[in-house]
């Protein structure tokens, strides 16, 4: 039975109860607590069920590296699921639920699958796809849907807000142990500017629970010393409750701070993402304790013997009244001394090793406690909990010795070094025989924008296991990254750390070794994700060799934990089946983050209004407020439609067309894009930029151009308008403007850099008015001003003026085909401007058009649209707009290139107008259907539909499109697809459908 | 995620303020040039394991073009130049070689 003991406990505050619930039971546990170690005060040994098998499952860490105890936490807007209840720390009204069970945590059907367990092998998931797929579909996938599943998906919007924040630092010490709080104060006295994180509430790690000395004190004397010391120091930046995530290029670290998780009421971001940017980085990041792979190692009450020591010594929580210790090393001892000094009973230590222990085992027999050395666990009794071991010989295969009944299991397969996040970034490791791990290679650490090693790794996370060498560990890395970011300020000298002489460790994979394969189908790797030693085995014994493919096959160190437990036992399971040394079968890849991380961190303020910027045009707030229906253009928002009260989109479309076409219409051009080139070589370089000669475009003059790439495709077109003998501006498409701007920028920095010439983006500078209509000049004429009449300003032409008390610039210039005027004004008239044009407009009918109907106007008109008639792979020859091709020009960009043989090809398909038999409209992007099949059956196509519309000049529907041969078929009539097995008749014919003569425009 | 010191402004800049522009020191060829080195100019580029020059655009900063040398292995950085040459400088050659000794790319060494 688990329980709390009647004092003790580190961290927890007696005084301060707390009320939580667990499955909608309720418990009481006290300030300080984890969840994990107030389930255990409580006696809620079972946590949850496996992924696979449904077993049940207890908690067996005590931190970050926990695989089992998963849960579900909060509701609603504060649901959140796959919550390590060993790193969620208590607080009043905490409502936890356990995941992966079906119908109840206590009562899983899905827990035959464990008596399924020889049909469910390694590599289950691949061979069932093998069978007939309608079994798969309908049979296992709903089963293990129903049954399966880590956690389940949040259902409502994210109530909390997150935040991001970035800092530069010479040194980032992560990890707040002995190790770290020593560089952190030894980097910090040489004068760097250093940030401290640490990923618990809590400073000192493993020293203070395991009361080793340091300089002669207690760890706890000492951390707080340090720490008293730190805080003084106003370079140093301390953080708690603060995960390092993630090591990236150059010095970039990510870190996760946890602000309110333990006080939901206080106010203010739940998280926050540090983006750091750091000259060094030293990951003090400590061990984590193995494993030991024996039958039943993953029954509830068998935890790690750090985690036993941990629950006594912080929260004083005891596991079990009688704990067997079982290790391969000397610091599981130390468990066995905790629980004996607080008067729990150790009914035996079982040490692997045939010559046991150093100091600490000495101390455990001088305690009479009784140590069997060279004997293993055997089996684990019990179900839901434990409730005995039968021991063996290590070195035999198993057969009983003696049964001890106990209810908890204290086991050490030894300790690893934390080095994921050395090797996020490329830190190599190197295989210690000595002490059975991996530690990092000083000689290959990950390194930075200067080619130095950007990233220290100190402490037991350099393989120090003892407290001697990780404390000067962390005081000579905090030396080492202050003076290679160039701080030498004055230091102190290396703290002392005392050991007791420790018996070196035995490697043990397998418990006993000779392990039947019904003892090791029942020997657990990993908890989390239900692998078992004869797993890993099946996986070699299938060819599947490569650490990674045997990862994936069996499903070892995948999900949540990503194998903090299971990997290194998982590899070397590995090693032995292939009979090669561990470090030939080397790790899987470390990636980050390190533990999971709230997607709402990882998005930060970016979401609702602020996930990207939102550009408005001046005129913006006006279409708001009269119902515009936005459609977004780029950044912009621009209005589709204004449809009135009662009226659809589609009515109100067709109602802007008609008045547009009759009267007259009011459009917010002003996302065009507005570049003015100007300098002594502004000419020469427009004429290398559009494909027609625009140096000779006389001043007061436009000329509708065309930008090709270097590829010869078309990537941009508008009209120009030349300004002064030195001056150009040129329109370009909504979304185009930073792009094209860019691209001249690159043309003038990067290859022409010695010509003359200055570009500059004055989009935003200008509100531009489309007065478009009929009636259009009589409009403008009311308000006054300038002479706008049609011998002043004649189609093409632009001139500034006043209209009525705004400054106008009046580009004559159409892309409806109607007379019209493109009006810009500052954009600080731009309001006042649109406001008076309504005003005025209002005897002659005028009314605002959106986007829509500024395409059915321009594709009545046969102009192209790019995006739509171009796709990156449409060159202006396609488009048949030859005549804006210079042919006096030895050079413009894309000239080479539309030379090609497949440029110049007769068979491309070209531009036609298209018009269906029957005035249906084509489905948009519909393909034009050929004779015969291509080499897959598939029918062949001879074109394809690129703007198609229902016109409501011409009442019916038209369509661009390229076709094969096109322009020579004048009058053929091709078919088009239109759904399944459906076509549509079209005829092929001059894609301008309405004013070909242009006397409206000219008007 | 890099770090590029922008040669103009001086700003050590973050890559989430540049923008890439490919490979560097390409020599056009316009019309009339040979369709072998039309092809090259277009589409043949080099992707070394090792010493690699490159355009970037400090686009969310000054506006400007400039080019970069650096190790496309191991991400360290030889150095950064303006844009308005047709080869990488003197200085930064010889520094290459300090460190990357018998480098090559393209014509270059
Ligand atoms: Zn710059």
């Amino acid at each position: 039975m688990s329980t709390r003991l009647a004092e003790g406990g580190r961290l927890i505050d007696r005084s301060q109860a707390v009320k939580f619930t667990f499955n909608g039971k309720h418990f009481k546990g006290f300030a300080g607590d984890t969840l994990a170690s107030a389930l255990l005060a409580n006696d809620q040994m079972m946590v949850g069920r496996s992924f696979k098998y449904h077993r049940p499952r207890g908690v067996v860490a005590a931190g970050a590296e926990e695989p089992n105890a998963l849960v579900n936490l909060g509701k609603g807007g504060t649901f959140e699921p796959n919550q390590r209840a060993t790193t969620t720390e208590v607080f009043d009204g905490l409502a936890a639920t356990s995941q992966n069970h079906w119908p109840s945590l206590e009562f899983d059907v899905g827990a035959i699958n464990t008596y399924l367990a020889r049909f469910l092998p390694a590599g289950f998931y691949y061979k069932m796809f093998i069978h007939p797929r309608p079994f798969w579909k309908y049979i296992y996938e709903p089963f293990i849907r129903q049954s399966a599943g880590l956690g389940k998906a949040p259902k409502d919007r994210d109530a909390d807000t997150y935040e991001h924040f970035h800092a530069f630092v010479d040194v980032l010490v992560i990890g707040g142990g002995i190790a770290g709080l020593a560089a952190a104060r030894e980097a910090g006295r040489a004068g760097a500017r250093v940030m401290l994180i640490e990923q618990t509430a809590d400073w000192g790690g493993r020293a203070v629970v395991d009361g080793v000395k340091l300089g002669g004190k207690d760890a706890g004397v000492w951390v707080k010393d340090t720490l008293q010391e730190l805080e003084t120091m106003p370079n140093v930046d301390l953080r708690r409750r603060t995960m390092g995530a993630g090591v990236y290029d150059h010095g970039y670290v990510l870190a996760y701070e946890r602000l309110r998780d333990h006080v939901p009421e206080m106010d203010g971001p739940r998280h926050r993402l540090w983006r750091i940017r750091a000259r060094r980085t030293i990951t003090a990041t400590g061990a984590i304790e193995r494993p030991l792979s024996f039958a039943g190692n993953d029954v509830p009450g068998v935890l790690l013997a750090s985690a036993v020591r941990d629950y006594l010594v912080n929260f004083g929580v005891s596991v079990g009244d009688r704990t067997v210790v079982v290790t391969n090393n000397d610091d599981a001892y130390r468990t066995a001394l905790a629980l004996h000094s607080h008067g729990l009973i150790v009914p035996a230590i079982v040490d692997a090793r045939p010559q046991g222990g150093g100091e600490l085992a000495a101390a455990a027999k001088a305690a009479g406690i009784r140590v069997a050395n060279g004997m293993a666990v055997a089996v684990v009794k019990g179900g839901k909990r434990v409730t005995g071991v039968t021991l063996c010989l290590q070195a035999g295969e198993g057969a009983p010795l003696e049964e001890i009944a106990c209810d908890c299991v204290a086991m050490s397969g030894g300790w690893s070094p934390v080095v994921h996040l050395w090797s996020h970034c490329g830190g190599k490791l190197s295989w210690d025989d000595d002490q059975a791990m991996f530690r990092p290679d000083a000689g290959r650490p990950p390194t930075g924008a200067d080619g130095a090693p950007m990233v220290i790794a100190a402490g037991t996370a350099n393989g120090h296991l003892a407290t001697a060498g990780a404390v000067a560990d962390g005081w000579a890395a905090g030396l080492a990254a202050a003076k290679a970011a160039g701080h030498a300020g004055k230091t102190g000298t290396a703290p002392k750390g005392e050991d007791a002489a420790a018996a070196a460790p035995l490697p043990v994979w397998l418990m006993p070794q000779g392990a039947s394969y019904a003892k090791r189908s029942k020997a657990w790797l990993d908890f989390q994700n239900d692998v078992k030693v004869s797993d890993v085995q099946l996986a070699a014994q299938e060819g599947f060799e490569s650490v990674e493919h045997a990862k994936r096959y069996t499903t070892l160190g995948m999900a949540t934990d990503q194998g903090k437990l299971s990997n290194i036992n998982g590899l070397a399971t590995l090693s032995n089946a292939l009979n090669v040394t561990i470090p030939q079968v080397g790790t899987t890849t470390f990636r980050p983050p390190y533990t999971p991380i709230s997607m709402g961190a990882i998005a930060g303020v970016a979401r609702d209004a602020l996930f990207q910027p939102v550009r408005k045009t001046p005129i913006h707030d006006w279409h708001e407020a009269n119902g515009a229906d936005f459609e977004p253009v780029g950044q912009w928002r621009r209005p589709y439609a204004f449809p009135r009260k009662g009226e659809s989109v589609h009515d109100a479309v067709m109602r802007e067309v008609k008045n547009t076409r009759t009267n007259v219409g009011l459009l917010d051009a002003s996302t065009l894009g507005k570049l003015v080139v100007t300098g002594p070589d502004a000419g020469r370089f427009l004429d290398m930029l559009y494909t027609n000669m625009i140096s000779t475009l006389p001043v007061g003059k436009c000329r509708y151009g065309l930008m090709c790439n270097e590829n010869g495709f078309l990537i941009d077109d508008g009209v120009v308008a030349r300004i002064d003998e030195q001056t150009w501006l040129c329109h370009t498409t909504t979304g185009g403007a930073e792009r094209i701007h860019g691209h001249m920028e690159d043309w003038l920095q990067c290859e022409w850099w010695d010509w003359k010439v200055y570009v500059a983006n004055v989009t935003e500078q200008f509100a531009q008015i489309g007065v478009v209509g009929p009636k259009a000049r009589d409009v403008l004429e009311s308000l006054g001003g300038m002479d706008l009449s049609k011998e002043a300003l004649p189609f093409m032409q632009w001139a500034d003026g006043k209209i009525g008390e705004f400054d106008a610039r009046v580009y004559r210039i159409s892309f409806s085909g109607e007379l019209s005027y493109e009006v810009a004004v500052p954009a600080s008239q731009g309001r006042a401007f649109w406001d008076a044009l309504l005003k005025a407009g209002e005897a002659h009918g005028i009314m605002p058009y959106g986007t829509e109907c500024l395409h059915i106007m321009r594709a009545e008109k046969g102009f192209i649209m790019i995006g739509d008639e171009t796709d990156g792979t449409v060159i202006p020859q396609d488009l048949n707009l030859g005549w804006a091709i210079s042919k006096k020009k030895d050079d413009y960009l894309g000239k080479r290139a539309q030379e090609r043989s497949h440029m110049t090809d007769p068979n491309r398909w070209k531009l036609v107008g298209l018009e269906t038999l029957d005035g249906s409209v084509i489905p948009d992007g519909a393909y034009a259907i050929g004779d015969g099949v291509n080499a897959n059956g598939q029918r062949n196509t001879q074109g394809r539909v690129t703007s198609t519309y229902f016109s409501p000049t011409l009442g019916k529907g038209i369509a661009m499109g390229l076709v094969l041969n096109g322009p020579d078929r004048m009058g053929e009539v091709i078919e088009f697809t239109k759904g399944k097995d459906v076509t549509v008749k079209a005829r092929i014919v001059d894609q301008v459908f309405y004013d070909k003569a242009g006397e409206k425009q000219n008007a | 995620m890099l770090t590029l010191e922008c040669p103009y402004c001086g700003v050590q800049a973050d890559e989430t303020e540049l923008s890439p522009g490919g490979e560097a020191h390409l020599k056009r060829f316009g019309p009339g040039s040979d369709i072998d080195d039309f092809e090259g100019y277009l589409f043949m580029r080099e992707n070394p394991k090792g010493v690699h020059f490159e355009r970037w655009r400090h686009a969310y900063g000054c506006g400007k073009w400039f080019l970069a040398a650096r190790d496309t292995a191991t991400l360290e950085v030889f150095g950064t130049y303006p844009a308005q040459t047709t080869e990488p400088p003197q200085a930064l050659r010889e520094a290459i070689s300090a460190k990357r000794p018998g480098w090559r790319w393209r014509d270059f060494a």
